[in-house]
């Protein structure tokens, strides 16, 4: 495979086989890929006795025959959906926020400000990065279950079954915070003394600024985080007990014992990811860019 | 907070200092606040706990039991039976013509000659010459995990950061129309691994599984349907290509940056000089690779220790413990259970297990670039 190196080659019969063949590859990888999600989407339309009868042919992958949305009902049903799309929303949207402002502004301290203390602060957040999540979730969950709060039914102790559990804890990465260090570091000190020059104080030179022209790392921040958040799983199902708090994705363990259902196990599948898919398609160079420089940076 | 100040343009410098020292730290306070309680408080806790018998509810007080935790999961030793023997000294075969041995419960039951080997289990055994050797363990499901999950990560690893970087050797050419292929490859990875993997159930089922018909189709019948994730010979290779078909595309996206920072003067070069595909990738493209090549293994394995949502949705551990992984014990011990002390030492474990292996990585890939 000598794919990216430019050979000299001869334009003639032989550059045309040889481009096909590239073609041909690169269209066989693409559908190990996208095989699974076709099969997703259209399976979520078929009736079950038809979904399994076709599983065995390319019918799997036609959508053909008796089509409806009536999975996506019966999916609506089974599980209170609506009510699971909203908090997953909801924590991603206020979560995200969060990240973005508070994240930048510390960002900001670290990779503009000098102050007493920062770079043993900052050594601190980047060498919290090696500590996976799932290592500390358990004694997160004995903190969270101690932690006072005053919600609808006034001062509880304990955080579990609440929105808070699912998003406070989120709203500092190291990694986020990260990302706008770097960012920050390398932007033309001039602007910033200019800006002082003039007499603004840091928070107006951050907010009128450094975040105007800082669009591709809010947008790379901003990116990464909503999918860990919409992704989330583990956290989400240990301290959702009650039905009201719990993200989609927890939504699919109704699902666990239903082996039998699986137009509406496809159906409910598509309806939580075809937004991100959506999303994706469209903002699919962001996407791609925000994971690229978090691997050169990183 | 500084507003007060801004309208006095000629500030004294030790006054312009320590108001950058207050916007610094009060601009940083809050992700310091958080990180501390949400993060770094409960590593802590977690390494506190592993030396308790904390558990989440509990009449009796907490009580410190020092390494009991750890020395419960991870005892193990070997121990070796001989065959039994007739009066003359000779062993006894049985029917099949094979040595046959003292019963091991015998030894592991409140034998006071063998304190050491009490509770035991056999993990495993093996033939050796005329002995039968065991390998004996206390805690066979968190072994089992154990082994399993570096078992997933050796796999993982060189797997997927290969495959990552074919791909990206691939997508790196000049073609109109590259970027829907790069797209494509990447889309399993903005998809939810919860998703993923309950889709994949389907593709693995024994009766109507996607993937039996395939390989059928492709044998013209000659294959034999195969209960992939109910096989626990299979089951746990399932997981493996499942996690590397849907994170593959994120890794192949780092390899590509990397290939794009290599001067494209350096290919020219080569070209001129004669060398063919397989020369510029192994004196150009690999050395300029060398930096992405560690950040892209450290990330893998740290992601691979993590494996817990495809057992979760797939397996529940099984089928046999086949499957079991290190946060999948992590979670049912410390939540389902609600062990927190049991649960928390298994985090710390793999904690010391992810920061090794990383600072290993890390030491190895430098030396090789010294040299």
């Amino acid at each position: 495979m000598a794919g990216g190196m430019k050979t000299k080659t001869v334009r003639g019969r032989n550059y045309w086989v040889y481009i096909v063949l590239r073609y041909a590859l690169l269209l066989i990888v693409a559908l190990i890929f996208i095989f699974p999600l076709i099969f997703m989407l259209v399976s979520s339309l078929k009736p079950d006795l038809q979904l399994l009868r076709d599983s065995g042919s390319l019918r799997a992958f036609v959508p053909y025959g008796d089509i409806s949305f009536d999975n996506y009902l019966a999916a609506f049903r089974r599980v209170p959906l609506a009510r699971f799309m909203f908090n997953s929303v909801f924590v991603t949207a206020v979560t995200l926020a969060f990240t973005l402002v508070l994240c930048s502004l510390a960002g900001f301290a670290f990779g503009i400000l000098k102050w007493p203390g920062k770079n043993i602060v900052l050594a601190v957040i980047v060498a919290t990065l090696i500590i996976p999540f799932d290592t500390i979730s358990v004694p997160l969950l004995l903190i969270v279950n101690e932690l006072p709060m005053i919600g609808r039914e006034g001062f509880k102790m304990g955080w579990l079954d609440t929105y808070h559990v699912q998003i406070v804890p989120f709203i500092a990465d190291a990694f986020t915070i990260f990302l706008f260090t770097q960012y920050f570091r390398d932007l033309p000190r001039e602007i910033i003394e200019a800006a002082r020059i003039d007499g603004a104080s840091w928070l107006q030179i951050y907010r009128r600024v450094i975040v105007p022209i800082s669009g591709p790392v809010f947008a790379t921040a901003a990116i990464l985080k909503f999918l860990a958040m919409y992704n989330q799983y583990l956290w989400p199902l240990m301290t959702s007990q009650k039905e009201e708090f719990r993200p989609v994705m927890v939504g699919v363990q109704y699902f666990f014992q239903l082996n039998v259902a699986w137009g509406e196990i496809m159906a409910y599948l598509s309806f939580i990811t075809i937004p991100v898919l959506v999303f994706y398609l469209f903002l699919q160079r962001a996407f791609i860019e925000s994971i690229a420089s978090s691997g050169v940076k990183g | 907070m500084q507003n007060a100040l801004t309208s006095r343009p000629a500030r004294p410098r030790s006054l312009q200092k320590r108001q950058e020292a207050i916007a610094g730290w009060l601009m940083a306070a809050p992700v310091i606040v958080l990180l501390t309680v949400f993060v770094i408080a409960p590593f802590f806790f977690a390494i506190y706990f592993s030396f308790t018998n904390q558990r989440l509810i509990s009449p009796n007080p907490t009580e410190f039991v020092g390494l009991r935790n750890y020395q419960r999961m991870l005892n193990m030793r070997f121990f070796s039976l001989d065959p039994v023997s007739d009066a003359t000294g000779n062993p006894v075969l049985n029917e099949e013509g094979n040595y046959s041995y003292p019963r091991l419960r015998t030894f592991t039951r409140d034998n006071p000659d063998y304190p050491q080997l009490d509770g035991l289990r056999e993990y495993t055994s093996w033939q050796v010459g005329k002995k039968r050797l065991y390998l004996l363990v206390n805690d066979v499901v968190f072994i089992k995990a154990l082994f399993n999950t570096i078992f997933f990560v050796l796999v993982v690893a060189p797997l997927q950061g290969g495959l990552a970087l074919l791909l990206a050797l691939l997508i790196n050419q000049r073609l109109p129309g590259i970027n829907i292929f790069r797209t494509i490859y990447f889309m399993p990875v903005v998809i939810s691994m919860v998703v993923i993997a309950m889709l994949w159930r389907f593709i693995y089922d024994g009766n109507n599984g996607l993937l039996n018909s395939l390989l059928s189709f492709i044998s013209i019948g000659r294959f034999e349907p195969q209960d992939w994730l109910g096989n626990p010979s299979l089951a746990m290779g399932a997981l493996i290509a499942m996690s590397v078909w849907q994170a593959v595309g994120f890794h192949m996206i780092i390899w590509l940056a990397g290939l794009q920072t290599i001067p494209g003067v350096l290919y020219e070069a080569a070209s001129t000089e004669g060398a063919n595909g397989w020369q510029k990738f192994r004196h150009v493209t690999w050395p300029g690779l060398r930096n992405t090549a560690v950040f892209i293994l450290i990330i893998i394995t740290m992601q691979a220790f993590g494996l817990f949502i495809q057992v979760d949705v797939m397996t529940s551990g099984g089928p046999l413990d086949s499957t079991q992984s290190l946060v999948y014990q992590a979670y049912v011990r410390g939540f389902q259970k609600q062990d927190i002390a049991g649960g928390s030492a298994i985090s710390v474990l793999l904690f010391l297990i992810v920061i090794s292996i990383s600072i290993f990585q890390a030491y190895v890939t430098r030396e090789r670039r010294t040299r």
